[in-house]
C-alpha cells in the first residue's frame, strides 16, 4: 500500500482523465459516440462515485439517494428559472441543496444500521417523491414536471441581455450546453475527473480509512476512541452533494425535471451500478453506470424486427420460438436482462466487473510466490 | 509509599434479571501497578470490565478514574480519557491490514474522536505509521504488517490487539485474559512484553485464568466469587488466603 502510492494515483488519474476525455473516439466503434449517451455515462458515474463513497467504504446501504438527485436537479432549474441560464450557479445551487437535504435525512437515518438503516433511507426517498406530487406542487410543478418558460424573472440575465425570441438555453458563459452537444458531453465530463479525483483523495486519506474501519468493526472504532457518527454524517452528505451534482448536471444538460427521478427505482439503479462495477472500488462505479446505461440504450431500442436479422439464418420452424423468447428480453423488457446480468455478477463475480478484470490480469501475470488472492471486494480499492 | 488511586470502581452492583452479577464491589487500583482481577468462571469479571468501559451501566454505584466519574459517559469518550480495553475475542479490524489495524488507534489518540481530514494523504502522517510500526514490532508481527487481519492465526489477533491498545499509550489499560489461546512461548513473551511498561505511568487491569501469568505479573489480586470480592490484596497473601484456596485455586489445582 506504500509503495510509492502518489505516483500510482497520478498515473490512474492521468489514465482515467485520457479514457473519459477521449470517449467519443473510443466508443465509435460500439455506436456509443453521440454526446447524449456519452454524457449520461458521466452523470451516472458521478452519481455512483459518490453512492460509493458511502456504500464502499462505510457500508451503509441507501436506498434513497434518487431523493437528492431530484433536489440537485429542482434547484438547478430554479436557478435558470430565477436567476440566471449559466451552468455554474446552477451546479452550485444544486449541490448545496442536496447537501443540506442530506444532513437532514443523513441525521434521522444513521441513529440505525444495516437493514433497518436502508428501510429509513428507502422511506424518506419516497416520502420526498410524494411530496413533489402532492404538497409542494407549487415549487414542483407536480406530474406536469418543473420547466422554463417564458415568463421566468431570470434576473441576472435580465440585467445584461435583451431576451431573445422562444426560450433561452442552457449555456456556460457563451457555450451552449444543453441540446445534446459536445460541449455538455465535455462539461460532465470534467466535472466526472474532478468528482473522480476528489473520491481518490479521499480513499487515500485517514478519513477514508477510518470509513473503512467503521465498516470493518464499527464497534470496536467505538471503543477505539471515535465517535462514529459524524464521520458517517460526514459520508452520507458527501455523497449526497455527488448525487446533487449528478442532478444539477442532468438539468443543465435537459432543464426539465420531473418526479420520476425521485422514485426508487432511480434509487435502486445506483446501487445496481455499484455492485455491478465493484463496491469500494474507485473506477468501478463509473464502468457500472456506463455498462447499464449503455445496455439500456441498446437492448431498449432493439425490437422483434432486430431479432429476426440475427437469427435469419435459422429454419422458420426454429426461428419463431427463438425469436420470441429473446424478444422478452429487449425493449421495454431489457430489465430481465439486467436481472440476469445483475444476478450472474452477484453469484459468480461478487466483486464485480473490476474482480473480473483483476481475476484476468492475475490470469496473465501469475508468477511463482504470487501474493495469494485476497477477496478485493472489500479490502483493497482497484488501482 | 502511597500512590494516587487511578480507578476506584465505587460500590458497584449489577444484576441480570435474579442473576446478581456484581454486588457492593468496591475495588482501588492504584497508579502504575498492574491489578489481577482472578475468579471461578461467571464471578463476575467481565462484566466488572464491561461496566468500566461503559459497555454496560451499574445499576447502583460508579466508577470513577482519575477524580471523575465516567459511568455514564460514552465509550469513546472514556477512550479519549485514556482507558482502554483489549477484549477477549480478538476485537480487531478483518479487512484492513495489520499496520492499518494499529494506525487506526493511533490517529483516535493523536486527532481525536472526529476530524474531517479527508484531503490528506495518510502517507503524509509518518508519526502515525511510525507509532504503529514500532507497536507492531514489539508484539512481533511487523514482518506481516500488509497482509489482511482476517488471515491472522487466534494467538496473533490477540497480539495485533495488544499493540491497537499499546499505541495509544494508555492510562489504564484494562486486558481481558491476554493470553487465552496462546502458545506457552507467545504467552511468556507477552508477560515479557507487559512487564516492559510496568510503572511507566501505565496502570493495568488484566483478568486472567493462568494462574503462571497472575503471579508473574500482578502487584495486587482481587478475587471475585459470585459476584463479590472475597480477597484483595498482594500475591502472597491472597495465595495463602483459605477463602480463596476454597472458592478458587482449590478447585482448579
Amino acid at each position: 500500500m506504500f509503495t510509492n502510492p502518489a505516483r500510482n494515483d497520478w498515473m490512474l488519474l492521468a489514465g482515467f482523465s485520457a479514457v473519459i476525455l477521449c470517449l467519443p473516439i473510443l466508443l465509435e466503434p460500439i455506436g456509443a459516440a453521440y454526446p447524449a449517451l456519452m454524457q449520461k455515462f458521466c452523470i451516472f458515474g458521478i452519481f455512483a462515485i459518490g453512492f460509493n463513497i458511502l456504500f464502499g467504504l462505510t457500508g451503509y446501504l441507501s436506498f434513497g439517494h434518487a431523493a437528492f438527485l431530484g433536489v440537485g436537479s429542482y434547484a438547478a432549474v430554479w436557478s435558470f428559472k430565477l436567476f440566471t441560464m449559466n451552468a455554474i450557479p446552477a451546479i452550485v445551487m444544486a449541490v448545496f441543496f442536496a447537501a443540506a437535504f442530506a444532513l437532514v435525512i443523513g441525521y434521522v437515518c444513521l441513529r440505525r444500521s444495516g437493514i433497518y438503516f436502508s428501510i429509513l433511507t428507502l422511506a424518506f426517498a419516497q416520502m420526498s417523491y410524494n411530496l413533489v406530487y402532492s404538497v409542494l406542487t407549487p415549487l414542483t410543478n407536480g406530474e406536469t414536471g418543473l420547466q422554463l418558460s417564458l415568463q421566468d424573472p431570470r434576473i441576472i440575465d435580465g440585467l445584461f441581455f435583451e431576451p431573445a425570441a422562444g426560450l433561452p438555453r442552457v449555456n456556460l458563459f457563451s457555450t451552449y450546453i444543453s441540446g445534446g452537444g459536445y460541449a455538455g458531453f465535455y462539461l460532465c465530463a470534467v466535472m466526472l475527473i474532478v468528482c473522480f479525483y476528489i473520491a481518490m483523495r479521499i480513499f487515500r486519506s485517514p478519513f477514508g480509512m477510518m470509513l473503512r474501519a467503521i465498516k470493518s468493526n464499527q464497534n470496536r472504532m467505538r471503543y477505539t476512541g471515535f465517535n462514529t457518527r459524524p464521520y458517517l454524517l460526514a459520508a452520507f452528505v458527501i455523497s449526497g452533494m455527488y448525487a446533487g451534482l449528478a442532478g444539477g448536471l442532468m438539468a443543465a444538460t435537459d432543464p426539465l425535471v420531473g418526479a420520476e427521478r425521485m422514485q426508487w427505482t432511480a434509487s435502486g439503479e445506483v446501487v445496481l451500478m455499484t455492485i455491478l462495477g465493484g463496491v469500494g472500488t474507485l473506477v468501478g462505479p463509473v464502468i457500472g453506470a456506463a455498462v447499464i446505461k449503455y445496455f439500456e440504450n441498446i437492448f431498449s431500442a432493439f425490437g422483434e424486427r432486430t431479432l429476426h436479422n440475427v437469427f435469419g439464418f435459422l429454419p422458420d420452424a426454429i426461428e419463431q420460438p427463438v425469436v420470441s423468447f429473446f424478444a422478452l428480453f429487449v425493449g421495454d423488457g431489457w430489465n430481465l436482462t439486467l436481472g440476469v446480468v445483475f444476478m450472474l455478477i452477484v453469484i459468480f463475480l461478487p466483486g464485480g466487473i473490476m474482480e473480473g478484470l483483476r481475476r484476468i490480469w492475475n490470469l496473465f501475470n501469475r508468477r511463482p510466490g504470487d501474493r495469494e488472492t485476497m477477496p478485493a471486494a472489500q479490502t483493497q480499492p482497484a488501482e | 509509599m502511597t500512590r494516587n488511586v487511578v480507578l476506584h470502581v465505587a460500590d458497584v452492583h449489577k444484576s441480570f434479571g435474579g442473576l446478581h452479577a456484581l454486588s457492593d464491589v468496591d475495588l482501588q487500583v492504584e497508579e502504575g501497578t498492574i491489578h489481577a482481577i482472578i475468579g471461578p468462571n461467571g464471578a463476575g469479571k467481565s462484566t466488572l470490565l464491561n461496566v468500566c468501559i461503559g459497555r454496560l451501566a451499574p445499576d447502583t454505584g460508579a466508577v470513577v478514574f482519575d477524580g471523575q466519574v465516567i459511568t455514564g459517559k460514552q465509550p469513546h469518550e472514556i477512550n479519549q480519557m485514556g482507558v482502554v480495553r483489549v477484549f477477549q475475542t480478538p476485537e480487531i479490524f478483518p479487512d484492513l491490514t495489520l499496520l492499518q489495524n494499529v494506525m487506526v488507534p493511533a490517529f483516535a489518540k493523536r486527532d481525536g474522536p472526529f476530524r474531517l481530514n479527508a484531503m490528506q494523504p495518510v502517507e503524509k502522517r509518518t508519526d502515525i505509521r511510525d507509532m504503529a510500526l514500532h507497536w507492531l514490532e514489539d508484539v512481533g508481527l511487523a514482518g506481516q504488517k500488509d497482509a489482511i487481519a482476517a488471515s491472522l492465526s487466534r494467538g496473533d489477533k490477540r497480539r495485533l490487539e495488544l499493540a491497537m491498545g499499546l499505541v495509544q499509550n494508555p492510562r489504564l489499560l484494562l486486558l481481558d485474559e491476554p493470553t487465552a489461546g496462546m502458545s506457552r512461548h507467545d504467552t511468556n513473551s507477552t508477560i515479557d512484553l507487559l512487564k516492559k511498561f510496568k510503572g511507566r505511568g501505565m496502570t493495568k487491569v488484566i483478568i486472567e485464568h493462568d494462574m503462571h501469568v497472575v503471579f508473574s505479573l500482578a502487584d495486587r489480586i482481587t478475587v471475585l466469587a459470585q459476584g463479590r470480592i472475597i480477597a484483595d490484596g498482594p500475591p502472597d497473601e491472597v495465595r495463602g488466603n483459605p477463602k480463596v484456596q476454597e472458592a478458587y485455586l482449590g478447585g482448579a489445582h
